[in-house]
């Protein structure tokens, strides 16, 4: 990078830290490395956020407002989408939210000005890949031990013609299989589409910027322009991906709460 | 593209830290905190809720209390009305009974003097008709010297008087 060539992937590079290159459990890998520092990082930032305002007063104050205005928002979303029941999931669907939103607005801090490089562990699709198969796999639990095989019938519309039935199914079957990975790579395309523009844009102000006056007039300038539109719109996007998540949960944990 | 290029590598790693990480929001900041903090929130609410009803209890409490206080004092203002009004006809009865009782006496007293003055002229006009008898039995007797008895002057003497 030193060169004023930008390789805009390179941010996504996982690297072992601190010596951890070979740590294993039962043979599979569990270096710790950028990617698990910065997941670290969002969940103390998490737990001392959450912590400061979890203070119980009747009377709040700032902090604590602006944690229960969090918590109240995702209690809003569950119990719009699922109802009265949707309380129990508020644990792990808060627990989501906050750390795809901490994860993405962390992964966006200009650290790199005082020489640390950010990284958004949310950019990988192996750890949105989990999270989504997380919250899949939660459907299916609370769906099979609630509905049992009669959970089989969310495949079925209501009001659905017998004939159309062996049509529908399949097609009802896929979109349904289809959710974890709809749900995981969102996330992660739009944290990666996100950074790698950013990146590229900023590569387009060095360039320019080495390449003199003319190219720093055409290119340089106008991309710095744009990358501070950019970088507003990514903080909105870090935003939106973290409550498309949350919400694409709500909505698939209440057909298996309440099927139809 | 790392995520590719280093799938193979680095997978195990990203799901055991994001599990470790992960479960550890979940577990202190999901499990430990969210619920203290939606139980505040719930205990403020029920909070107000309970303020409100009770200022709203107390409101219509305060309405009733001043309804029951205006029945009462228009209820109370009747009665007053009417022990006046009844105080007021017992007086006029009163009065007009007294009044009779006095009407009664004063007539009584007049029908008296009345009978007495009657009498009184009665028993004057038999002592004229006496006098007016004997004088004139005397007279009688002085001119032509009869002598009439007191009976036959009386009757000429009534005879005169009233014609």
């Amino acid at each position: 990078m030193a060169e004023g060539k930008v390789d805009p992937v390179h941010q996504f590079t996982i690297e072992p830290l601190f010596g951890t290159d070979h740590l294993a459990i039962a043979g599979y890998n569990i270096a710790f490395t950028n990617s698990a520092l910065w997941m670290a990082i969002t969940a103390l930032v998490l737990m001392v956020f959450i912590g400061g305002g979890a203070k119980q007063a009747v009377v709040p104050g700032r902090w604590q407002m602006a944690v229960e205005s969090f918590t109240g928002f995702v209690d809003d979303l569950l119990r719009s989408n699922i109802g009265a029941n949707g309380r129990k999931y508020l644990p792990y669907v808060f627990s989501l939210f906050m750390f795809i939103l901490f994860a993405n607005l962390l992964g966006l801090l200009p650290l790199a000005l005082v020489g640390l490089h950010p990284f958004t562990p949310t950019s990988h699709f192996t750890v949105t890949g989990v999270l989504a198969i997380m919250s899949f796999s939660i459907v299916l639990v609370v769906g099979f031990a609630k509905h049992g095989l009669h959970f089989f019938s969310l495949f079925v519309p209501h009001g659905t013609p017998v004939l159309m039935i062996p049509i529908i199914f399949p097609i009802e079957l896929i979109s349904f299989m289809v959710r974890p990975f709809s749900l995981g790579l969102r996330l992660f395309v739009a944290m990666m589409a996100g950074h790698v523009l950013l990146e590229v844009l900023s590569g387009f102000v060095i360039s320019g910027t080495n390449g003199g006056a003319l190219t720093f007039g055409i290119a340089a300038l106008p991309s710095f322009v744009l990358m501070v539109g950019i970088c507003a719109l990514e903080l909105l996007v870090a935003g939106i991906q973290a409550y498309v998540f949350a919400l694409l949960t709500c909505v698939y944990l209440n057909d298996a709460e309440n099927l139809h | 593209m790392p995520q590719i290029a280093q799938l193979a590598t680095t997978y195990s790693s990203q799901i055991f830290w994001l599990l470790v990480f992960f479960g550890l929001v979940f577990f202190v900041v999901g499990r430990g905190m969210v619920p203290k903090v939606m139980a505040t929130v719930d205990a403020r609410d029920k909070q107000i809720a309970a303020d409100l009803a009770a200022a709203d209890a107390a409101r219509k409490a305060a309405d009733a209390q001043e309804e029951a206080w205006r029945t009462q004092a228009n209820r109370q203002r009747a009665e007053a009305q009417a022990t006046i009004a009844a105080a007021k006809a017992e007086a006029a009865k009163a009065a007009e009974a007294r009044l009779a009782v006095a009407g009664q006496g004063i007539d009584a007293r007049l029908a008296e003097a009345e009978a007495r003055i009657a009498a009184a002229r009665a028993g004057a006009l038999d002592e004229i008709e006496a006098v007016a008898a004997e004088a004139a039995g005397d007279i009688v007797a002085r001119l032509a010297g009869l002598t009439v008895d007191a009976a036959t002057a009386r009757g000429a003497v009534k005879e005169a008087l009233h014609g």
